[in-house]
């Protein structure tokens, strides 16, 4: 009885902690569309300096983790193709990988390390410091003031990530297919977008937006969430990569199923 | 409750209510029913030793914690049975300097001291920054809208938290151990910015400290809380001669007694302080 007990109440704190989340990202999204428009020119500003932390200055490094991954990629499935006497198709596993899967995936979990964790760095050290009372006492909502311009960020942010990370995949690669397998500048390019298909792209979009809502909703969760002392500010900052990187791969398994099952051919 | 039940039950001419007031984290109660009020234009000291449960009440009457009973009326609204919406208007007449001044690390001491304005008034942009440079000037402050928190001492810290806690102009300003961490002469200047607010606006002050001389130069009637209870009510000279054993203990400095002997000290291991210090 006592094991049916544990996961009975593991099942229970779960659901729980999957209904904050919704909640929070529900509150944060009211706020967004229904927000006070008093004070709605300083939360622009703050969505616009969310959007620069989580994307722009996120660009060189998805770029080089991206680009290296196209390598790896295209050497892994040049691996297995050559075999086959297949070399052609190397563009083709390159290239629906990255838009179907690791494209979103890896800016996801880039993501996660430099801006889930700092969404809760931020708001747990606002906890302890305070601050986060101070703006209760201003008649602010936290929610509204601090979640709601890191989610409108994060949710613009992550396709555009998505979309560069698939690119840069591609271009890496397109220098082992050049180097390595005898195709040409053009010839990559062409094979590669006779490969895809407009819903590979749209599939990988649809999961970064989601994976945005789940790394937002994570962090600022467990920051609101930091208890007393500073150690506990680390404590949610590990808590938050951990488990946005379980609730990402989560997300992912349901609608890469989903589309599976879904998808017409 | 009516409005005119409401107004009854608020004391007339008090500014603050607390009426039976108990807050419980958990199973554990910090304030055991206490009862107190505020008049307009005076300064209450809240005294207390640490974990007297000072601070819960002061959180309490801002509306940051929940009261499991009792009443607090403060603007003709008991914070116990207040709405959220009366709430975030009541908030928008009250101030509150936090201990640790819970300045925003992000924003300039300009930025900060605005927030309200911006977020709340239908002020221009030119007349916020006007009232900001008055808040700061008020504080002693004045120049130092474009520095970051992380760039002003500890003294100057609370006083750009004043300022930001004035930025609304308050009916009640609450102060959180003003001068806390404070060397004396820093702390001096900040009991004397609070009595210079209050004869310049008539605000309404809440202190709470531990910080005995600061108390008997700004205060003009103080609480002493003890183990969530009110153990001594009155003005400050009141309290001054009080022959009250908890408040002549506070008032004199006098450690806890030593335990008598093997058992208490059992009992108060095992969390039944009060029977072992009988």
């Amino acid at each position: 009885m006592a094991i049916t007990d544990a996961v009975g109440r593991l099942a229970i704190d779960n659901f729980a902690y999957v209904g904050s989340l919704a909640r929070l990202t529900f509150r944060a999204a009211v706020a967004v569309v229904t927000g006070p428009r008093q004070g709605a020119g300083l939360r622009y500003r703050r969505a616009l300096h969310q959007a620069m932390a989580v994307g722009v200055e996120a660009i060189p490094i998805i770029s080089l983790i991206t680009f290296f991954v196209g390598v790896i990629l295209a050497l892994q499935s040049a691996h297995e193709l050559k075999r086959f006497g297949a070399m052609e198709f190397v563009p083709n596993a390159v290239a629906l990988s990255l838009t179907r899967e690791l494209g979103p995936l890896m800016t996801a979990i880039i993501v996660i390390g430099r801006s889930g964790s700092a969404f809760a760095a931020e708001i747990g050290t606002m906890k302890v410091s305070e601050e986060i009372d101070a703006l209760e006492t201003m008649a602010l909502d936290p929610v509204s003031f601090l979640v709601a311009p890191k989610l409108v960020a994060m949710l613009i942010m992550m396709p555009c990530l998505t979309m560069w990370s698939d690119f840069m995949g591609i271009a890496g690669g397109a220098v082992f297919g050049i180097l390595g397998a005898g195709f040409t500048i053009t010839s990559y390019f062409r094979a590669t977008l006779d490969s895809l298909l407009k819903e590979d792209i749209i599939t990988g979009l649809i999961k970064a937006f989601m994976f945005g809502m789940v790394i937002t909703a994570v962090g600022c969760q467990e920051g609101l969430m930091t208890g007393l002392g500073s150690e506990q500010v680390g404590r949610s900052t590990t808590t938050a990569v951990v488990k946005s990187i379980f609730v990402v791969i989560l997300v992912d398994l349901g609608f890469t199923a989903l589309f599976y099952f879904t998808s017409p051919s | 409750m009516t409005p005119s039940q409401e107004a009854l039950t608020q004391d007339r001419g008090s500014a603050i209510s607390v009426r039976d007031l108990r807050v419980a984290y958990g199973e554990r109660e910090i304030l055991h029913g206490i009862s107190f009020d505020v008049l307009p234009g005076e300064t209450l000291v809240i005294l207390g030793g640490s974990g007297s449960g000072k601070s819960t009440l002061l959180r309490t009457m801002v509306g940051l914690e929940r009261p499991t009973s009792g009443e607090i009326w403060l603007g003709g609204k008991n914070m116990a049975t207040i709405t959220p919406k009366e709430l975030d208007d009541l908030r928008k007449t009250i101030g509150m300097s936090f201990q640790g001044s819970a300045l925003f690390g992000s924003m300039t001491v300009g930025e900060n001291v605005s927030l309200p304005l911006k977020e709340h008034s239908p002020l221009d942009d030119s007349t916020i920054e006007i009232m900001v440079r008055l808040k700061l000037d008020q504080v002693g402050l004045a120049g130092y809208e474009n520095y970051m928190p992380a760039q002003l001492s500890g003294g100057m810290k609370k006083r750009a938290a004043v300022a930001r806690a004035m930025s609304m102009d308050p009916q009640i300003l609450f102060f959180d151990e003003p001068s806390a961490g404070l060397d004396p002469i820093i702390a001096a200047g900040i009991d004397e910015l609070i009595l210079k607010l209050k004869k310049a606006f008539g605000m309404t002050c809440v202190v709470v400290t531990h910080e005995l001389a600061s108390a008997f130069l700004i205060g003009d009637r103080m609480i002493l809380l003890d183990r969530g209870v009110i153990v001594a009510n009155g003005t400050k000279d009141e309290i001054q001669v009080s022959q009250q054993p908890r408040v002549r203990q506070f008032l004199d400095r006098i450690p806890e007694p030593e335990l008598k002997d093997e058992l208490s000290y059992l009992q108060m291991l095992i969390g039944d302080d009060a029977t072992a210090r009988k």
